[in-house]
């Protein structure tokens, strides 16, 4: 979705300022935000790109405003609702009022967080079909405007590449936020800065974004 | 948070009033009287992020990388199993891929969508890294950002951008830096930090490591 979340080439926002020497948190409710947020997430009901949707379809002046966590936190509370695992009612009372909800897998353990930290969970799966572009290819990615979640960044829409790695197939985010399961092959597509910012753009840049097959269509190589 | 002194990337009060403060406490209790979330595991993770995980582990990478030509190799080949001999792996890192700095070319790792970041080896993301700034800029000026860092690069220096937008995972592996000859693998880790693994800086001077 053309949400808040969007950022690459938006202005306005001012430098950058790095924190010396910065924590890994800065306030207890942060470390129990992420922890959270992990913990819930095993316990199967939605996945990474469900989780990233629900994040990025806050409102953009509460996105934008808000630190991270809290929008972490903020979608937490959303996926929860939307599974049915809470109540608005208990959200807002911070009681319980019915039983729990069944979940598709057990209450995660302090010795299911350590393996889950451990191995995490791999995207990578067994290809449906063979991979249609090749390393060297030039592509075209796709102008777009799905109302559900996408990894294709705005300023990529339309813009002409050159295929340079090939990871394999991968879980498609696109359908994994609707809960569908679907491997696609994935690539690397590397842009010249100048073919997707235009005039005054900086020669010596070159910006590459992590693409879906589904995301991209195929242009004639250069004769 | 008023009680931070830090830049205004941590939020301001939420414009509906909502306290994430109370809010994440709540939740934590309601989640547990339900049964969801066990309080231990939720230390747990707390504990890996706050203290297990962290830059170091990328440095020991890194460092490795510059000592052992055929682990570089390895590593620029399949980041996700040369980081595993190391014992580096898991949540976040599930697909490593390494990409090398040469006195040609300087690459520079941003997520735009989120903040997707090489868990195992670098821990969490600084706020910096995730925040509106870093984010929008990194793709269209990276120049400038690096400026941000006190980094300027030549200008015959060309700039790669690596969009980390899906659950492939990058690391910088830094040029090694002039004066580091016949350092221990140690010693080399020291220079190495987060922001050289990130591309937003370059790894020490040893005489700079020291001050």
């Amino acid at each position: 979705m053309n949400g808040a979340q969007d950022l690459g080439g938006a202005m306005g926002f001012g430098p950058v300022r790095p924190e010396k020497a910065e924590p890994a948190f800065h306030a207890r409710w942060e470390e129990r935000a992420l922890a959270l947020t992990l913990a819930a997430g095993a316990l199967g009901e939605w996945s990474i790109d469900e989780g990233r949707y629900a994040r990025e379809s806050l409102h953009p002046a509460l996105y934008l405003n808000a630190s991270y966590y809290e929008i972490w936190l903020r979608a937490l509370e959303k996926l929860l609702r939307d599974k049915k695992l809470l109540e608005g009612k208990e959200l807002e009372t911070g009681r319980a009022s019915r039983p729990a909800a069944k979940t598709r897998r057990p209450k995660l353990t302090a010795d299911g967080a350590r393996r889950l930290m451990a191995k995490g969970t791999p995207y990578r799966r067994e290809p449906c079909a063979p991979a249609r572009f090749a390393v060297g290819g030039r592509v075209r990615a796709k102008v777009m405007n799905p109302h559900g979640h996408t990894r294709l960044p705005r300023y990529a829409r339309g813009k002409v590449g050159v295929v340079e790695r090939i990871h394999g197939a991968h879980v498609f985010p696109d359908a994994s936020a609707r809960g569908q399961s679907e491997p696609v092959w994935l690539y690397t597509v590397a842009f010249p800065a100048r073919e997707l910012w235009g005039e005054g753009a900086d020669p010596t840049l070159t910006v590459s974004i992590e693409a879906f097959e589904p995301y991209l269509e195929p242009l004639p190589s250069k004769g | 948070m008023a009680s931070c002194p830090c830049p205004t990337e941590h939020g301001r009060p939420a414009i509906d009033g909502y306290d994430p403060v109370a809010r994440v406490k709540a939740l934590e209790q309601l989640l547990v009287e339900k049964g969801y979330v066990d309080p231990l595991a939720l230390d747990v993770i707390v504990e890996t992020y706050a203290h297990e995980v962290g830059p170091m582990n990328g440095a020991k990478v890194v460092a490795k990388a510059w000592t052992d030509a055929d682990y570089r190799g390895r590593l620029l080949a399949n980041g996700t199993e040369a980081a595993a001999e190391l014992g580096f792996g898991g949540r976040g890192g599930e697909h490593i891929v390494v990409v090398e700095n040469t006195p040609r070319l300087h690459n520079l790792i941003v997520c735009t969508l989120c903040s997707c970041y090489p868990w195992p080896l670098l821990g969490l993301p600084p706020v910096w890294y995730k925040s509106p700034p870093y984010r929008s800029r990194a793709v269209i000026e990276p120049r400038a950002v690096l400026r941000d860092f006190g980094v300027t690069l030549p200008e015959t220096t060309a700039i790669r951008v690596w969009d980390s937008t899906a659950e492939t995972r990058y690391l910088v592996l830094p040029l090694r830096p002039e004066g580091s000859e016949g350092l221990s693998e140690e010693r080399l880790a020291s220079l190495v930090t987060r922001e050289a693994m990130i591309g937003t800086g370059l790894a020490l001077v040893p005489a700079r490591a020291a001050a």
